[in-house]
């Protein structure tokens, strides 16, 4: 499965709050993109990710991957993250 | 375990001057029933997309508007402008309330008589009106706008043959300070051409005239326009009584007041800017006081204003067909109702509700409908929760236009539900399917074969 | 005492928030909260010391009524407003709309009317000039491009070419008309204004008008200094009878209630003044009113209070203004409170 590769360099806050040093841009990451953005940088892959949301949250397997896609497409999109 | 509630993943990045979420507290109510008839319930009755109109709405409407100008002027009447939705259901609500009928052309003008007003209480406007119509209106005694001399002349021609005599109003163009200018309809009041057809009336033996018409723009943004048009109205009466001992039955003053949609090109929402109510019937009744005979001769006050009585008793209930990502990353809704059958979105930012609760998060997007055109877009920009396909959405303000000017375009146009006072819910028009629309064609023989 | 005050975007085209604030604090009399409200992260007013006290997000003009009200309300919950004077054109018709509604939580304001407001609108001036016999330049109303070739038949080139509520563009020939058409009706809407240029020098006029017709206090002021985009970077103050009592006749005939800001161009070869525009809040440099003697963002406040404020009778003439600009450093963390949270703590309570 894929895992993503996080510049070590990015911290999210509490708040969802992420600052890119490298280019200066910032963002706001609601609650699961906070879970899933600190995941990820913990190495997990999607397989993983996926079945740790499944756990937490009640939501079905579909609507979740969809939308875990489309938040993947928007990091990338951003630079933020690579595939490995 | 419970498990948490679940909200999509979401990522926003700050743009200046795009940022601006201010915090997070939720930017789209929910619209999740009609008067308490669910939505979801109607959209599964009656499928989607489909258009449901507000009995009680229409009639609150009505009441306000009419007792907002009776407070102020002693001689009100409305008269429905069949245009802005001809539907029987709707007409007849308004019938009801006790509103005339006010057609713009010979299928409005029969739609009235059909259903069972008296030509009486019609008002013909429009500038076609054929031999047949006017002869049908002069038998009747409607209530004939005259819209150019051409017309002028042939009512006359008619009028001398007819036993009756036509019953005529005339209908005036004029500055009001705004733009555009409507001054393709009717008699120009600056060049003296409306007193002209005037004088031409009153001199004709064999024709009656009741009343004067202007009706100065549509979606007007301003109340003041309003003052000045019925300031020229009442110059016309009193220079009638004056030099003919004409007295009005009545001033007919139009429709144009705006519904509480946001035009594109306006930057503020409507409700923001546009005048009230109020505001409009305190400038236009103010001025109709400066009419020269007073007391149970006053002209009787006219009002055809559709667009404000009907517009925010219209809502069309739509489906999320899938969600997408554009090239430059923004995100793209497809619903299943387009501007085939949303005419209005060419020119207003219709509010857009999710029909049941949402997320927190939101995301700006652009709404498409179904059709496969590129001009198939409901809004470029709104700020919306995230929906799942499936999701249904309310698109608001659309009981003005769309009921008579949408388009069968690859599709069939979709049922049209009554929201009843008492909370039931009644069908006033059915969905149309393939054998209705294909019934009024004609195949010639020499196509009707073929071998692939 | 918390008073409420928008504008904080002091930058190269200042909202007249900070001034104001300023001039507030500067009267002597006054020791309450400043709230700032705030529509983008980076408003430098609530960076800057001594000037807001706590500030929130609120959601643009645009958005409509009922979000901006329930943002009002969540901000008077938490803080009690006892005053909020909002202090930008675009803002100004949902405050007014709303002040009814503000009134019955306990928020005070000192605003033009719907009708002040209409009759002065961009659109509506000249109408208003023309009835009470006050010069001003002609214009036409564009809602399309095709509305452009108008004007070689009505006037001559150069023409101002103006937005509804912001921006103005000085052009000299049809295609610049057309671009500046576009770049307006992209960001503020329709319809654009053509207005006739009127060469001459032109003069401003700071006032507040007290709802009755009568002016309570009024400063003019000629710029010294205009940026590329036509904002004043340095000004006098000046006194002109002839221009002071058009000033007073026209807040007379308004009935105006508010601050306003007056712009005029003295003709060249008449002399005669042109009323170019009404703007219905203070102009950023009100804070000179306030140096040259008459501080009227102070009377403003007492009037929404209720109070009866004493008419000004004078003020000094000579006085400069020079707006510079200065780089102020912050941290990551500040932007991230505004920007996340949507409001920013710089004194708690």
């Amino acid at each position: 499965m894929t895992a993503f590769a996080v510049p070590s360099n990015l911290a999210v806050s509490e708040n969802g709050f992420l600052f890119v040093p490298t280019s200066g841009e910032t963002f706001t990451l609601n609650k699961l993109g906070i879970s899933i953005f600190k995941l990820m940088q913990k190495g997990a892959d999607t397989e993983e990710i996926i079945d740790a949301l499944l756990e937490e949250y009640d939501i079905d397997k579909t609507t979740l991957e969809k939308d875990f896609t489309d938040f993947v497409n928007q990091l990338k999109h951003h630079n933020l993250i690579e595939e490995k | 375990m419970e498990k948490k509630i679940y909200e999509k993943p979401a990522i926003t990045k700050h743009h200046s001057g795009f940022m601006n979420k201010f915090g997070s507290s939720p930017v789209t109510t929910p619209k999740s029933e009609v008067d308490g008839v669910s939505v979801n319930a109607i959209a599964d009755q009656y499928g989607s997309p489909v258009f449901v109109l507000s009995e009680r709405r229409i009639r609150e409407n009505f009441r306000n508007t009419l007792r907002t100008f009776k407070t102020r002027y002693p001689k009100v009447q409305y008269a429905w402008s069949y245009k802005t939705n001809y539907l029987n259901a709707v007409c007849s609500i308004f019938h009801q309330e006790g509103s005339w009928a006010e057609v713009v052309s010979e299928f409005e003008y029969d739609r009235a008589r059909k259903l069972g007003i008296p030509g009486k209480y019609i008002i013909f406007n429009g500038p076609d009106k054929s031999e047949q119509a006017l002869l049908k209106a002069i038998e009747d005694g409607a209530k004939i706008h005259v819209d150019h001399f051409d017309e002028l002349y042939k009512i006359i021609e008619l009028s001398e043959k007819t036993e009756k005599k036509p019953q005529l109003a005339i209908r005036v163009n004029m500055d009001t300070g705004i733009y555009p200018k409507w001054d393709r309809f009717g008699f120009n009041y600056e060049n003296g051409e409306a007193m002209e057809a005037l004088r031409r009336i009153v001199m004709q033996p064999t024709l009656k005239l009741i009343g004067l018409h202007t009706h100065i723009g549509t979606y007007m943004m301003s109340a003041e326009a309003y003052r000045i048009a019925a300031r020229k109205m009442v110059v016309l009466a009193n220079e009638l009584f004056t030099k003919y001992e004409t007295k009005l039955d009545y001033i007919d003053m139009g429709g144009g007041f705006p519904s509480n949609n946001t035009l594109k090109g306006q930057y503020l929402q409507a409700e923001q800017v546009l005048p009230t109510i109020e505001d409009f019937a305190d400038a236009v009744t103010s001025e109709l006081f400066r009419i020269s005979y007073h007391g149970s001769d006053m002209p009787t006050l006219i009002l055809e204003s559709g667009r404000s009585l009907i517009d925010d008793a219209g809502f069309l209930i739509s489906t999320i067909i899938a969600n997408k990502r554009l090239s430059d990353g923004k995100k793209a809704t497809i619903m299943d109702g387009g501007v085939n059958i949303l005419f209005t979105s060419f020119w207003y930012k219709h509010k857009i509700s999710p029909a049941q609760p949402t997320g927190l998060s939101t995301e700006n997007s652009t709404i498409y409908g179904p059709l496969c055109m590129n001009i198939d877009v409901l809004r470029e920009d709104i700020v919306l929760p995230n929906l799942k396909v499936g999701d249904r959405v309310v698109i608001h303000h659309v009981g003005a236009y769309n009921m008579t000017q949408w388009m069968q375009f690859i599709t069939l146009r979709p049922n049209i539900v009554m929201v009843m006072e008492d909370g039931t819910t009644e069908l006033i028009r059915e969905s149309e399917d393939l054998e209705y629309i294909m019934s009024r064609e004609k195949l010639p023989a020499k196509l009707s074969e073929f071998k692939l | 005492m918390k008073v409420a005050v928008t504008g904080l975007n002091n930058i190269d085209s200042p909202g007249p928030g900070v001034p104001v604030i300023r001039g507030l604090k500067d009267s002597g009399k006054f020791d309450g909260t400043i709230i700032g409200l705030v529509y983008d992260s980076l408003e430098p007013g609530m960076y800057m010391d001594n000037v807001s006290d706590r500030n929130y997000l609120i959601p643009y003009p645009s958005s409509g009524l009922e979000e901006l009200y329930s943002r009002i309300e969540y901000v008077n919950e938490k803080e009690g407003i006892d005053v909020l004077i909002p202090t930008l054109d675009s803002e100004l018709y949902s405050f007014t709309k709303l002040a009814p509604r503000l009134a019955e939580i306990g928020i005070k304001t000192f605003l033009p009317t719907t009708e002040n407001l209409n009759m002065r609108a961009k659109d509506k001036l000249f109408d208003f000039c023309q009835a009470h016999d006050i010069k001003a330049p002609k214009n036409i109303l564009a809602s399309s491009v095709q509305d452009l070739y108008k004007i070689s038949s009505e006037f001559n080139y150069p023409v101002a070419v103006k937005g509804i509520f912001y921006d103005a563009y000085i052009c000299n020939n049809f295609d610049e008309a057309k671009t500046a058409f576009h770049k307006i009706s992209h960001k503020w809407g329709l319809p654009i204004i053509i207005q006739e240029f009127i060469k001459g020098e032109e003069y401003n006029i700071c006032a507040l008008g007290d709802g009755t017709g009568e002016t309570i206090g009024a400063v003019a002021m000629k710029k010294l200094y205009i940026t590329d985009n036509g904002k004043g970077w340095a000004g006098i103050s000046l006194k002109d009878d002839p221009l002071m009592k058009l000033s007073d006749k026209i807040i007379s005939a308004l009935k105006w209630k508010s601050g306003t800001e007056l712009e005029f161009v003295k003709e060249k070869s008449s002399n005669q003044y042109y009323l170019l525009e009404i703007n219905p809040r203070f102009p950023a440099w009100v804070y000179l009113s306030v140096a040259a003697g008459q501080n009227l963002p102070y009377a403003l406040l007492e009037l929404a209070q209720g109070k009866k404020v004493e008419k000004f009778e004078n003020y000094e003439v000579g006085k400069i203004f020079i707006r510079y600009s200065w780089d102020l450093i912050t941290d990551v963390s500040k932007f991230e409170e505004i920007a996340v949270k949507g409001e920013l703590v710089n004194k708690p309570e």
